[in-house]
């Protein structure tokens, strides 16, 4: 039935929301990508720090009056301290270990932070305006879009475009590089490795809570959004491989677009589509798209 | 090796002793207490529709009838199931077996409701379910020991379906949450509006916890339909009414919410939700008395009860009544005397217990206040019609209940 | 002697479940075995091979389902119900297992984990599973249509038979020379293949025993309780087993085992007192546990007693 009024126009609207939704799969697997590449842990708190950085909003502007251009600041920074602070309590004893342990760690860690939130929050969630400099909508001739769908994608390509830039083209950026690769070489050359993993994983998490703060006014602010997502985000990280950058970006946005697809022609498969795609990767090339194995 | 096996063995045993302790009190004075369990979700998708509210609103009632009946004292136990029903299935036969509860009320989540049944059935004891929405319970899978208290997914659809198309909006479109739950609440609602002179349009089928909604309702505006039937529930309504309102749709179309709670218009504000339409089976502002309770409530628990909360209630002071009548607490005397006297209480009147286990009462059609007529905080609805018990649920000539077709059960 | 000296920790088994009904609730016991043969089947992949399925509820919830269908739908006898249980299981993990033996390390896991929320999609929509409300009202039915395990004593006896015999197969897969390659690959895989062993092959033939065995307690546990739902087929319950591995102790015997009784016992006690802190409680012990007590219980037991 849903197949009534499938026009050019509506596909191309679809089209678009799927891109605003890739934006966040795009920031996510980012985030855990370069967390990976210099910690070697897969971050299984990831969902848990982006549903702490909506929240982080929230609280800034229901008891403090924080507006969302400073909470898209502030809570990004809470967040990264945060971040910091679990890496040095407990990621840090991990690194000599198994990689599944960090799986395990960040497991255990978001089940507390999940609870923590559901405690004092409860679960039906709280709600955030629009800010009103993006309320409304624009008329894009097949489609009225609401401007605040159009900031997010700018938002966070721009975000994901600098992460890329200061990775690959800065001097810190290539400290981190030259530490993924040879943390004892790089340390003997009188960079302190330790400072740069704690910044790294600080990093990843802004880069989560920066996506929650982006998320709060389009869906609803509860402690349970960040587990739906990261399922999929870990689906897309297999797909794309978590070697590049940008391809960790460029995985993120297609799969969005091609999810937005799916919920026009097949709705039933939206949720399921995602992980047919990597089924399929891995049938035909196991590595991921953009990966390098190991 | 046959050493440590040995201590391994010992302290296993040791272990499970040591952590299961309050297992070995066994109290089997069945008679001397009428014990009470509330079976509910304290943390998880449903803790703020029942939760520490259903507890509370079992105190209440415990407290008003003065703690005891005829010189027997009532006790609460209560249980978080996780919203798992291996949980609250074998938590409600530890019960029964070893603490020798009589009732269980509330029964939050309908997996939970209907494994609980079968266990309260096969114990012959009764089963009061204020907070599950499936028809089922007294449809395929009634029993004679289960009571469906305060509403079902057939009276939400009933309820809304038929009073919008009344006010006008006969053409109408489905979001539909793509599991039993939805499809059931989307067929019901569209034979209802069918019924009432009303045309379906279409449907969209998402699934369930979607992360966005927006492509649904670019469908479901499309359309063109006049209203937007949110065949969903929970988070999915609440992102579905969100992505509505950002999208502009609210403005040439309205959405009908089919299964929406007070604690979803809070948490969303009356700005989003405004001038939608919501069956309730109870509503705190309703008369005197529900205000009364309600202040009770709101003072132990700093929010306003939703119905499952006034059902947690009314099934205790329900079965204590029951108790006092018949002077035992046997289920099957209780379960007859029940259906042959209706009772009266806060959440109601004249509620009718029917022999599919259905309990029959007044629902209310609400509409969502605008901002400007709210005047205080939970202030949320417009009382716009009480639906007859006698219409407001799944009438008994369509029942596929056993005890009623006669089959096999 | 010998028997028991090569039997010490099946026959101490035997020894605590003729016991455990006097003191415990017989159907808490039965929850505990159905979980430990889980976790059992679980750790046969993760301490023995070195494979961390982070979504091995798939095959614990296929069990339980297919078994409930075939009780309710074709009222099949409750032995050929778990077969049919366990069969399926073992085929989805032979797909699934398949799909994810192509990465290693931690991307395997990631895999796992995705394909089993499929599953879940799966379940939740498929016509014959019930969605939300799960399949219930499964009938326990007659075994080889003779013995009525509706009797909560007859099918305490059963339900320990399953368990103890799903012990005494991994006992067994653990100690061949199957087992040994298992070990192998687990302490070096370049190593394992260079030697000729098909890595690959071996590491499925593993996947799918584990998926048999998981399925198999999944089907136990349909029929002990008469339901199936989403909760046997949630990512949640995977990481459950993750923990009780965890906590009883990895690539040990017996530690799966004592894992179950933590866990679970401590859900049933929690369940009426600490309410919404459950979650964080049982996060707390994995991060604990990764950190402090990475041996397990009996892992941390055995090392101390060798040393004295």
């Amino acid at each position: 039935m849903s197949e009534v009024g499938i026009t050019l126009d509506s596909l191309l609207g679809q089209l678009l929301l799927g891109l605003v939704n890739g934006s966040f799969y795009a920031m996510l697997s980012l985030g855990l990508a370069v967390i990976f590449g210099l910690l070697n842990i897969v971050n299984f708190a990831h969902g848990a720090l982006y549903m702490m950085g909506a929240y982080f909003a929230w609280i800034g502007l229901t008891y403090f009056g924080i507006g969302y251009w400073w909470s898209l600041l502030i809570a990004p920074s809470f967040v990264a301290v945060f971040g910091m602070v679990i890496e040095r309590s407990l990621l840090q004893w991990l690194y000599k270990l198994d990689h599944l342990y960090g799986l395990l760690l960040t497991f255990g860690v978001s089940l507390i932070i999940e609870g923590t939130y559901r405690y004092f929050f409860g679960v039906s969630g709280q709600p955030y305006p629009v800010p009103e400099l993006l309320s409304g909508s624009t008329d894009l001739g097949f489609m009225s879009l609401p401007n605040y769908r159009g900031w997010v994608v700018i938002a966070s390509l721009a975000v994901c475009l600098s992460t890329w830039f200061v990775i690959e083209r800065t001097r810190l950026g290539a400290y981190l590089r030259a530490a993924t690769e040879n943390p004892q070489l790089t340390q003997a050359f009188g960079i302190n490795v330790p400072l740069l993993v704690m910044l790294t994983y600080g990093f990843g998490a802004a880069l989560a809570a920066f996506a929650g703060v982006l998320a709060a006014p389009v869906i609803q602010i509860t402690p349970l959004m960040g587990n739906n997502l990261i399922v999929i985000v870990f689906a897309v990280v297999v797909i794309g491989g978590m070697g590049s950058i940008l391809g960790a970006v460029a995985t993120g946005l297609a799969l969005g677009v091609i999810e937005g697809l799916t919920k026009v022609f097949y709705p039933e498969a939206s949720s399921t589509v995602v992980f047919v795609i990597m089924a399929l990767v891995l049938l035909v090339r196991p590595a991921g798209l953009f990966g390098r194995e190991k | 090796m046959i050493k440590l096996s040995l201590v391994l063995g010992v302290a296993m045993a040791v272990l499970i002793a040591a952590c299961s302790k309050s297992d070995d009190v066994d109290e089997k004075v069945t008679d001397g207490a009428i014990r009470i369990g509330v079976l509910t979700d304290m943390s998880g998708l449903y803790s703020d529709i029942g939760g520490q509210g259903s507890i509370v609103a079992a105190e209440l009632a415990v407290e008003d009838l003065g703690g005891e009946v005829d010189g027997k004292p009532i006790e609460l136990v209560s249980v978080d199931h996780q919203n798992k029903a291996d949980i609250a299935a074998q938590k409600v036969r530890e019960w029964i077996d070893r603490n020798g509860v009589d009732m269980v009320t509330d029964a939050l989540n309908s997996a939970v409701a209907l494994a609980t049944s079968k266990v309260v059935a096969e114990k012959k004891r009764i089963l009061m379910v204020t907070g599950a929405a499936t028809t089922r319970l007294t449809n395929e899978d009634c029993t004679a020991y289960t009571i469906h208290h305060s509403y079902d997914t057939f009276a939400l659809a009933n309820g809304t379906g038929t009073a919008v198309v009344k006010q006008g909006g006969d053409t109408w479109f489905f979001l539909t949450s793509d599991y039993a739950f939805g499809h059931s609440l989307e067929t019901d609602t569209a034979n209802i509006v069918k019924k009432a002179g009303g045309s379906v349009l279409g449907a969209v089928r998402h699934p369930l916890s979607a992360s966005d909604f927006s492509s649904f309702l670019l469908q479901a505006q499309n359309s063109k339909a006049k209203i937007i039937g949110l065949a969903n529930a929970g988070g999915d309504t609440i992102n579905s009414i969100k992505a509505a309102n950002e999208f502009g749709l609210t403005e040439t179309q309205n959405l009908a919410g089919l299964l929406v709670f007070i604690t979803d218009i809070h948490s969303l504000g009356l700005p989003v939700t405004q001038g939608m339409y919501v069956t309730s089976g109870w509503y705190w502002d309703l008369n005197d008395e529900t205000r009364a309770w309600s202040k009770r409530f709101f003072e132990r628990m700093g929010k306003m009860p939703t119905m499952i909360h006034a059902g947690v209630y009314s099934s205790v002071i329900m079965y204590a009544n029951a108790v006092k009548a018949t002077g035992t607490d046997e289920a099957d005397g209780i379960m007859e005397w029940l259906r042959n006297n209706p009772q009266s209480d806060m959440f109601g009147k004249n509620l009718t217990l029917r022999k599919d286990g259905r309990l029959v009462h007044d629902m209310y059609l609400m509409q969502v206040k605008d901002p400007s007529e709210s005047n205080a905080a939970w202030d949320y609805y417009n009382v716009r019609q009480t639906i007859p018990a006698a219409n407001a649920f799944q009438p008994l000539s369509e029942s596929r209940c056993p005890l009623i077709t006669g089959g096999s059960s | 002697m010998t028997f028991v000296r090569k039997h010490a920790v099946l026959l101490s088994l035997v020894v605590v479940l003729a016991i455990a009904p006097f003191l415990f609730y017989p159907v808490l016991v039965m929850k505990v075995l159905c979980f430990a043969l889980f976790a059992c089947a679980f750790n046969l992949l993760l301490g023995y091979t070195g494979l961390l399925s982070f979504g091995h509820a798939a095959y614990f919830g296929a069990g339980a389902y297919t078994t409930g269908y075939a009780m309710t739908a074709w009222a099949t006898t409750p032995e050929l119900g778990l077969l049919f249980g366990v069969v399926t299981a073992a085929l989805l993990g032979a797909v699934f297992g398949g799909l994810a033996i192509r990465r290693q390390g931690i991307y395997f896991a990631m895999i796992t984990l995705a394909l089993a929320q499929m599953l879940y999609f799966f379940c939740l929509q498929a016509p014959f599973t019930g969605g939300e409300d799960g399949l219930q009202g499964v009938p326990r039915g007659k075994l080889f249509g003779l013995i009525d395990l509706g009797n909560d004593d007859v099918m305490y006896v059963f339900v320990s038979l399953v368990f103890l015999g799903g012990f005494w197969l991994i006992d067994r897969i653990i100690r061949s020379p199957f087992g040994q390659v298992l070990k192998s690959i687990r302490e070096n895989e370049d190593r394992a293949l260079s030697l000729g062993y098909d890595v690959d092959r071996y590491k499925l033939v593993a996947f799918v025993l584990s998926s048999a065995l998981a399925g198999l307690a999944g089907a136990t546990k349909t029929l002990t309780f008469g339901f199936a739902t989403l909760t046997d087929v949630f990512w949640g319950t995977s990481g459950e087993v993750v923990l009780m591995t965890l906590v009883g102790g990895v690539g040990t015997v017996l530690g799966p085992v004592i894992g179950a009784v933590v866990i679970i016992v401590l859900q049933n006690e929690l369940a009426d007192k600490v309410g919404s802190w459950v979650l964080v409680i049982l996060g707390a012990i994995f991060v604990v546990n990764v950190l402090l007590f990475r041996k397990g219980i009996v892992g941390e037991i055995t090392a101390r007693f060798n040393r004295t």
